[in-house]
C-alpha cells in the first residue's frame, strides 16, 4: 500500500485565555491511498483537531510542529486542472479560518520540511517581519507546490453541522456547481448538469427540484446528503467527515453511512471517518485509530480493535458500548419494577 | 396504580400553512419506579410529548392524569405544587441552566421555591444532593460553565430529585455524553430509581441504551404509536416497519464472543 499522507510528530496547541492547551502530542500516522480509516475517541481528544490540520483549516493561532507529508505523485494526478483561485471550496463558517489560503506558504503546516522549533505560528501579529500584512502572495507554483493539497480539490469536508459548510439560502444547485466549475475549471452549464448527477448520486429525492432548493427548506440529513455532494464534486482523493451523522437519527445515519461506503468505493476516494462511536466506526472502516487525551494510542484493523484490543483504554471504550447483545444494565443491578 | 396515564392527547402544528398532527392519538401508562422508554426517528413527536406530559405545551385533545389527578385541569397553586413532583432533564444542561449561575444557586432554587427547606437548612441539603448524585460537595461554588458536561448532568439530576418527584422526563438525557460518563450517569438513575421509586419517560433514539436501562418502550412513527410492550421482547423482534427499521439502523459490534 502506498501511503496518501504520513503525518509524523504532529503537535497541535492552542491558546486560550492565556493557558496553552495541547490538542494533539505527536501523531505519527499513514494514511493509506484508497483504505476507509475510523478516528475515535471521547469528546476532547483531539479528534477534529486532527481533521482539521489535515485540511489545513486549523485557527492560524493554533501552533502546529510536526509534519504532514502528502504523496506528490497521487495528489498531481487530481491538480491537472489548476483551479482559478485558492480559495477553498468550502469555507465552514469559523471566522478565524476564513483567510487561511490553501496552498500559501502561510498555511499552518509547512510539508516535507520538519523544523527544529517544532512550531510555526503564521499568525503576523505574532510574528512581526515573517509575514508582512497577514497572507502573503501565493508562491508560484513551483514543484514544492504538488504536494500541498488544496481543500475542495483534493480534501472533500463534511462537517457534523451541514449549515457550517452550506449557505442557507443559495440554492444547493448552485452551490455544488460552483465547487465543479471551481476545482474542475467547466463552464457553467456544465457545472449545473454535474451538480444534478451529483445529487443524484447522493439520492436526493427529485434532484431536478433540489438543484433549486435551498438547504433552509431541507431536512437534516437531506441537508448533510447536499454537503456529501458538495465535498466530492471536484472528486477529492480524500474525504474527511467528521461527526458528519452525529445529528441525525439511527436510521438516517445508516443511510448516510451507507451512502458515503457507496461513494468512496465507486471513486476510489480515501475516507477518514471520524467518529465518538466505536460500533458505527466499526461498521465503515478497515482500520481504527483511537485518540485520547491528544494521542494515538491504537491504531490497527478494525477487526483487531474490536476482538484483540492492545490498550485498556480501547477496551474501556469497547466494554461501555451498549449494543443490542449487552447486558441490561437493569439485570446488572438486580432491579425491577 | 400508575403515576402518568396519557390518553388519545394529540397535537397539531402546521407546516407550510398545512395543518398535520406532531402527536396523534398516543395513550401510554406509566406505573411507580417504572421505566417507559419513548423511541421514534426524528420528527416523530417525542419532544412534543416529553413538553405535553410537562404542561409546557397544551395538547388539542386527550387526557393526562397525574398522580390519580387530571393534571390538565390543574392550574395556579395545585399546578405549582404537583409539578414538584414531575421533573425534567434535557439533553444540554448548559441550554438548561445559566451558565454564569453557580452550582449551588442550581439546587438552591427549586428548594426556595417549592419550600423545601429553610434558608438555614438549604445549604445542608445542596451537600447532600450533591452526594446523592456522586459529586464533590465542593463543586457548590462553581459556576456551571466551569464544571464538565458529565457533572452538569448530574447538577440536572440532582436538581430534578431536590423536589423528590414521582417521575422525571428525560429527553435525550445521555445522548451528549461520553461513552464512559454515559454509563455511570444511567447506574446512578438506575440507582435512584431503587431507592426513591421514581419513574423515568426516558427518550432517546438510541435502542441499546433503552434496551439496558426501560422496563417497557413505545415506538413512534410520525405522530403515532406503531407498537409498544416489553423492551427487550420488542427490540428483539420489532413488528412495526418503523421497529424493524430502527433495529436494523442500530450499529453492532461484531465481537467475537469471548467466554
Ligand atoms: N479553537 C480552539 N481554541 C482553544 N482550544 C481548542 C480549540 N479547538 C479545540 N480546542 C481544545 O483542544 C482539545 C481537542 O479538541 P477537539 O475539538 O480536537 O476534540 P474532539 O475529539 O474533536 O472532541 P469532540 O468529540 O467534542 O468534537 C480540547 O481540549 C478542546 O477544548
Ligand atoms: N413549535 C413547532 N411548530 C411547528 N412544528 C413543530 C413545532 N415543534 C415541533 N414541530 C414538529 O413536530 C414534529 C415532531 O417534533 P418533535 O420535536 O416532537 O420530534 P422528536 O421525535 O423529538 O424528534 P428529534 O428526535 O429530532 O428530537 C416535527 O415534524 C417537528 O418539526
Ligand atoms: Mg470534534
Ligand atoms: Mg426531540
Amino acid at each position: 500500500m502506498t501511503a496518501l499522507l504520513s503525518i509524523r510528530d504532529l503537535t497541535v496547541r492552542y491558546r486560550r485565555g492565556g493557558v496553552e492547551v495541547t490538542a494533539l502530542k505527536g501523531i505519527s500516522l499513514d494514511v493509506e491511498a484508497g483504505e476507509r480509516l475510523a478516528i475515535i475517541g471521547e469528546s476532547g481528544s483531539g479528534k477534529s483537531t486532527l481533521a482539521l490540520a489535515i485540511a489545513r483549516l486549523l485557527a492560524r493561532s493554533a501552533r502546529v510542529g510536526g509534519t504532514i507529508e502528502w504523496s506528490a505523485s497521487l495528489l498531481q494526478k487530481s491538480q491537472s486542472v489548476t483551479p482559478p483561485s485558492g480559495l477553498p471550496a468550502i469555507s465552514p463558517a469559523r471566522g478565524e479560518i476564513g483567510s487561511l489560503v490553501a496552498g500559501s506558504p502561510s498555511a499552518t503546516l509547512e510539508t516535507g520540511e520538519s523544523r527544529d522549533d517544532g512550531l510555526i505560528s503564521p499568525l503576523a501579529g505574532e510574528m512581526p517581519g515573517r509575514v508582512e500584512g497577514g497572507v502573503p502572495e501565493r508562491r508560484p507554483s513551483a514543484i514544492g507546490d504538488n504536494n500541498i493539497p488544496l481543500l475542495g480539490r483534493d480534501i472533500g469536508f463534511v462537517f457534523q453541522d451541514p449549515s457550517s459548510s452550506l449557505d442557507p439560502v443559495m440554492p444547493v444547485g448552485k452551490q455544488i456547481a460552483e465547487v465543479a466549475r471551481t476545482h474542475l475549471n467547466l463552464a457553467w452549464a456544465d457545472a449545473y448538469a454535474k451538480a444534478k448527477t451529483l445529487l443524484e448520486r447522493v439520492r436526493l429525492p427529485d434532484p431536478e427540484a433540489a438543484l433549486r432548493a435551498c438547504p433552509h427548506q431541507l431536512s437534516g440529513g437531506q441537508k448533510q446528503r447536499v454537503a456529501i455532494a458538495a465535498a466530492i464534486a471536484a472528486g477529492p482523493k480524500l474525504l474527511i467527515a467528521d461527526e458528519a451523522t452525529s445529528a441525525l437519527d439511527t436510521i438516517v445515519q445508516a443511510e448516510i453511512v451507507s451512502l458515503i461506503r457507496g461513494l468512496v468505493t465507486e471513486d476510489g476516494m480515501t475516507l477518514a471517518f471520524i467518529s465518538h462511536d466505536i460500533a458505527l466506526a466499526a461498521t465503515l472502516a478497515e482500520r481504527i485509530a483511537v485518540l485520547r487525551h491528544g494521542e494515538l494510542i491504537e491504531l490497527g484493523e478494525t477487526d483487531q480493535i474490536l476482538n484483540a484490543p492492545r490498550h485498556a483504554y480501547t477496551r474501556t471504550l469497547l466494554d461501555a458500548h451498549l449494543g443490542l447483545d449487552a447486558k441490561p444494565l437493569l439485570d446488572r443491578q438486580g432491579a425491577s419494577a | 396504580m400508575t403515576v402518568l396515564a396519557v390518553s388519545n392527547l394529540s397535537k397539531r402544528y402546521r407546516r407550510g400553512g398545512k395543518p398535520f398532527a406532531a402527536v396523534d392519538d398516543v395513550s401510554f401508562e406509566i406505573g411507580p419506579a417504572e421505566t417507559l422508554a419513548l423511541a421514534g426517528p426524528s420528527g416523530s413527536g417525542k419532544s412534543t410529548i416529553a413538553r405535553l406530559a410537562l404542561r409546557l405545551l397544551e395538547p388539542d385533545a386527550g387526557r393526562i392524569q397525574f398522580e390519580g389527578a387530571d393534571f390538565l385541569a390543574l392550574s395556579g397553586a395545585a399546578l405549582r405544587a404537583r409539578r414538584a413532583r414531575l421533573q425534567m432533564v434535557f439533553q444540554d444542561p448548559l441550554a438548561a441552566f445559566n451558565p454564569r449561575s453557580i452550582v449551588a444557586r442550581v439546587l438552591d432554587d427549586p428548594l426556595r421555591i417549592h419550600g423545601i427547606a429553610s434558608r438555614s437548612e438549604r445549604p445542608r441539603r445542596i451537600a447532600a444532593l450533591l452526594e446523592r448524585v456522586g459529586l464533590d460537595a465542593g463543586l457548590a461554588a462553581r459556576a456551571i460553565h466551569e464544571i464538565s458536561g458529565g457533572q452538569r448532568q448530574r447538577v440536572a439530576i440532582a436538581r430534578a430529585i431536590a423536589t423528590r418527584p414521582s417521575l422525571i422526563v428525560l429527553d435525550e438525557a445521555v445522548s451528549a455524553l461520553d461513552v464512559s460518563v454515559r454509563g455511570q450517569i444511567l447506574e446512578l438513575l438506575l440507582d435512584l430509581q431503587r431507592q426513591e421509586r421514581i419513574a423515568y419517560l426516558f427518550i432517546s433514539h438510541d435502542l441499546g441504551v433503552i434496551r439496558a436501562v426501560a422496563h417497557r418502550i413505545v415506538i413512534l412513527d410520525a405522530g403515532r404509536v406503531a407498537e409498544s410492550g416489553d423492551a427487550r421482547t420488542v427490540i428483539a423482534s420489532p413488528q412495526s416497519a418503523i421497529g424493524k427499521a430502527l433495529v436494523a439502523a442500530t450499529p453492532r459490534l461484531n465481537r467475537i464472543k469471548t467466554p
